[in-house]
């Protein structure tokens, strides 16, 4: 049975509190984006782009049953890593799931700056967009 | 020669920790860091005379008012004006090149041309565009090498009586190449162009002197000269700035108002509307005095030992690139790792205290140029050392580590 978005974001600050120290933290990270599951390449254009001043993201969505399936990538390795983590939560959720979700775990784990809106590393944008999925899947059923 | 420890004394910021480790700070192309002086300057001027300028008749506003006027003069030395009439306190650098490229109107007509250069910061760039846009004219831009030089070639093939005006930086923030400006006002002028020169990144390193190089324009920032920020200069030639219309209507820059017609102040006061910045305009001075009590020969010679000694050093990483190699540069270096991402290095660096830029640095025709998508830039100020430089290396070295 899938996991709820809460219970994966739990999963995710056990795992970080594992690390005393940043190089660790962001190792793991580093890491974490290496088994991302990227865009396929017909779906990295332009349209699916998320611009930001310093990185750019790709995000596609797509329906599977009652679920929202994300796959993701960018140019930037933390990015990425981050972009791993995001989709590890909202992918494979429900609409309403995901509308309702917060990201204050990415707090806990320590990686705050990456998602501050004035990084203009696309993450923040992301998050919208993934909820914009969720919002145009759950008004199509 | 610099007394480093001295001058690194007289800028508190350089105590602090970030991250937990000292603070580098190699960010001084997009700010300097200020010293002491400075910051207890606009205290001081809070404290004691703060009041509006050029109108009342109490003491108070006259002490602000010769403040003002006084930092204005010494200004007017710094860059050897002929008038302190033709230094124009702005915002900054694209305060002061909107006001000229809002003014050329006037003077751009269809089918005229303006120039630019490939090396631009955008602020030198879309006030231009729109200026085109507006009047029907065309925008040239004097293409560079790749080592990060103007073409000067190119540059006099593009030059006809067509252009009105030709706009280019002294040093590029991006790739901190020194641009033979001399040579291009000479030229510009012999087609009957005038010229404007952005000098924000060379204000806080060189010596200025708008008659010898007898630009038209000249604009730089307070900000990024150990001044405050929203602080700046307009120099223009007083011919010039006689025939540009007044950029923003108001207070402070009319003679008269009447429902009928309203006539203009003299200059500089023309282009001065409303109240501006009393405290950046003094306290501009008073950076400027520091500037001048290091000596900007001392800041130069030292900032080149720095260049050639970061250069040295980050060269012997494995991978590393430098963008912008030009034979006469301050002291910029902008590099990329491999293919890793500007982003991830300063983000890991970050992480060690030490504060570089990252991205395209407003200068996008740039990295189109050189296929990237941006730099890992670090700029060095006189308050900067080689320990720090070495700090730098040592941190892209283990973010190299981490990412590949």
């Amino acid at each position: 049975m899938q996991m709820r978005i809460k219970e994966i974001q739990d999963e995710i600050v056990d795992e970080f509190s594992m690390f005393d120290d940043w190089d660790e933290r962001y190792q793991y990270v580093i890491d974490l984006g290496k088994t991302l599951p990227l865009v396929e390449e017909q779906y990295k254009t332009d349209e699916n782009i998320i611009k930001g001043c310093q990185s750019k993201v790709w995000l596609h969505g797509e329906q599977q049953g009652d679920k929202v399936v994300f796959t993701a990538d960018s140019d930037a390795i933390l990015t990425k890593g981050i972009i791993a983590i995001l989709i590890r939560v909202f992918s494979n959720q429900a609409p309403a799931d995901i509308l309702e979700a917060d990201t204050a775990f990415i707090d806990e784990i320590g990686l705050k700056e990456h998602l501050s809106p004035t990084r203009a590393n696309g993450l923040v944008s992301m998050i919208k967009q993934i909820k914009m999925y969720a919002l145009a899947f759950q008004a199509k059923n | 020669m610099l007394d480093i420890n001295k001058i690194r004394a007289d800028f508190p910021i350089l105590n602090e920790t970030v991250n937990g480790k000292p603070l580098v700070y190699f960010d001084n192309a997009a700010t300097s860091q200020k010293p002491k002086v400075v910051i207890d300057a606009i205290s001081a001027y809070y404290q004691t005379i703060n009041s509006n300028i050029h109108r009342g008749v109490h003491t108070l506003s006259q002490l602000a008012t010769d403040a003002y006027e006084v930092s204005r003069q010494k200004i007017q030395k710094h860059i050897n004006a002929k008038h302190a009439h033709e230094v124009l306190f702005t915002t900054g650098t694209t305060h002061g090149i909107n006001l000229v490229a809002n003014g050329f109107s006037k003077f751009v007509k269809e089918g005229d041309a303006v120039m630019i250069s490939a090396m631009e910061h955008h602020s030198n760039i879309v006030p231009w565009q729109m200026l085109c846009e507006r009047e029907g004219a065309t925008l040239l831009v004097i293409p560079m090498n790749e080592r990060g030089e103007l073409i000067i070639e190119e540059f006099e093939k593009l030059l006809t009586d067509k252009v009105k005006i030709v706009a280019v930086n002294h040093i590029s923030n991006s790739l901190g190449t020194i641009n033979p400006v001399k040579h291009i006002i000479e030229k510009a002028h012999s087609v009957g162009a005038a010229v404007l020169i952005d000098g924000a990144q060379a204000a806080p390193h060189m010596h200025l002197d708008v008659q010898q190089l007898d630009c038209d324009f000249y604009v730089f920032s307070g900000h990024k000269a150990c001044g405050p920020t929203g602080s700046g200069i307009l120099y223009g030639k007083e011919a010039w700035l006689n025939m540009l219309p007044p950029y923003q209507g108001g207070g402070e820059m009319i003679k008269e108002v009447t429902f009928a017609k309203t006539t203009y102040a003299e200059l500089p006061h023309k282009f001065e509307a409303g109240t501006p910045n009393i405290e950046g305009g003094i306290v501009l001075g008073t950076a400027i005095d520091y500037l001048n009590a290091v000596g900007l020969d001392n800041i130069m010679a030292y900032e080149q030992e720095l260049l050639h000694y970061g250069t040295e050093k980050l060269l012997e990483i494995e991978g590393l690139k430098i963008i912008g190699t030009a034979q006469n540069k301050t002291s910029v270096i902008s590099f990329n790792v491999g293919d890793i991402h500007p982003y991830d290095i300063g983000a890991i660096v970050d992480k060690m205290g030490i504060a570089v830029r990252t991205g395209h640095h407003c200068t996008q025709p740039v990295m189109d140029f050189f296929q990237i998508p941006g730099t890992v830039r670090a700029s060095f100020s006189f308050y900067n050392t080689k320990e720090e430089i070495d700090a730098l290396v040592a941190a892209v070295i283990k973010a190299q580590r981490m990412l590949s």
